[in-house]
């Protein structure tokens, strides 16, 4: 690629992801009141998208293959469990993520 | 109110900070990543780093160093971006309220709208006798700042790594499951957080592993709509 061609790549690049993220907040702009329909989906969707984000944050483990998960299982029920218990995030988050190098580092 | 207003900025950042730490050991490991990624596919710092304030969307940045390596095919660039942007739909539709009113900070918070910043905004409440805008504003402001920062510095340094970091990738994942959990403690019913751990499982098992964000949002979308009467009636959303 030229480096005109570079640009054009990634600015195509940005104006996808521009599109995404501004249309709804373009299509509801603050004039007209917002559909009580898109409300509701505003209210409803975080729950539901922070399901998705777990997932997709595990898409790439094998159940099937070695390792059969075990380390993401083991260090998300530390972070869970240790979240239940202290409920503060950082320490949860960090706990969770020290379980797991230590697994995937010297375990399996 | 004067003074209120002239500390305001202080107090949010302050305030800011303190949500955005995980983020900061995610983004600074996957920015070094993304930026070592780039370097040994023959790009200079300069690519990671413009890539991060333009683009900003880390799986998409990551898919472009690749596409910059092959032909130059703008649509199928075009369209290849739109389907991975495409979840970002519904963090704009779920932060249109949030966002409401937030005056001209509102353009960079839009543009910034990441999977993590999305997460956290959506999540942190903000703190009584601070603005909500600036709040936001320095979230996303800081986390742009170490996803750029990291693929600076991961663009410079190359493959070079003082220590063994496998695994620190996990910490993205550890603060979903903690913002996940937080929101199901919050409501009554988990109708939604159900509807969505099962959309994306089930879609995972039928479309596999490259392509099922698109239709678990179809499917959730759906489930929603199809069961908005219960799911309202339950409420507890906030």
């Amino acid at each position: 690629m030229t480096l005109s061609q570079e640009i054009i790549t990634i600015a195509v690049c940005a104006l996808a992801t521009v599109i995404c993220r501004f249309l709804p907040f373009i299509v509801f702009s603050g004039k007209r009141e917002t559909p009580e329909y898109i409300r509701y989906l505003g209210k409803a969707l975080p729950a539901a998208i922070f399901a998705m984000l777990v997932v997709y944050c595990l898409k790439n483990v094998s159940i099937a293959e070695w390792s059969h998960g075990l380390p993401e299982l083991a260090a998300i029920l530390v972070t869970v469990g240790l979240h239940l218990w202290k409920r503060k995030m950082l320490l949860s988050v960090a706990a969770g993520t020290l379980c797991y190098m230590l697994l995937v580092q010297f375990v399996f | 109110m004067n003074k209120k207003s002239k500390n305001g900025g202080y107090a949010a950042l302050k305030a800011a900070f303190p949500h955005t730490v995980p983020v900061m050991a995610g983004y600074l490991f996957l920015g070094i990543s993304y930026g070592i990624y780039a370097n040994v596919s023959g790009f200079n710092f300069l690519y990671p780093m413009m890539m991060g304030i333009i683009v900003y969307g880390g799986s998409l940045e990551f898919v472009a160093v690749s596409m910059l390596l092959g032909s130059f095919a703008p649509l199928q660039t075009f369209l290849v971006a739109l389907l991975i942007q495409a979840r970002h739909l519904f963090y704009g539709i779920a932060m249109l309220e949030k966002y409401r009113g937030t005056g001209w900070k509102k353009l960079y918070l839009i543009y910034t709208l990441s999977d993590e910043t999305f997460s956290v905004n959506c999540s942190a409440k903000v703190p009584e006798g601070v603005d909500k805008g600036l709040f936001y504003f320095f979230i996303s402001l800081l986390d742009q700042m170490y996803w750029v920062f990291g693929a600076a510095l991961g663009g410079i340094l190359g493959s070079f790594i003082p220590f063994n970091t496998e695994g620190l990738d996990f910490v993205m994942t550890a603060m979903f499951v903690v913002i996940f959990l937080e929101q199901w403690l919050k409501e009554k019913k988990h109708y939604t957080a159900l509807i969505g751990v099962f959309a994306s499982a089930g879609c995972l098992l039928v479309f596999g592993a490259d392509s099922f964000l698109i239709p678990t949002m179809v499917c959730i979308l759906c489930f929603l709509t199809v069961f908005r009467k219960p799911i309202e009636k339950a409420g507890g959303f906030e």
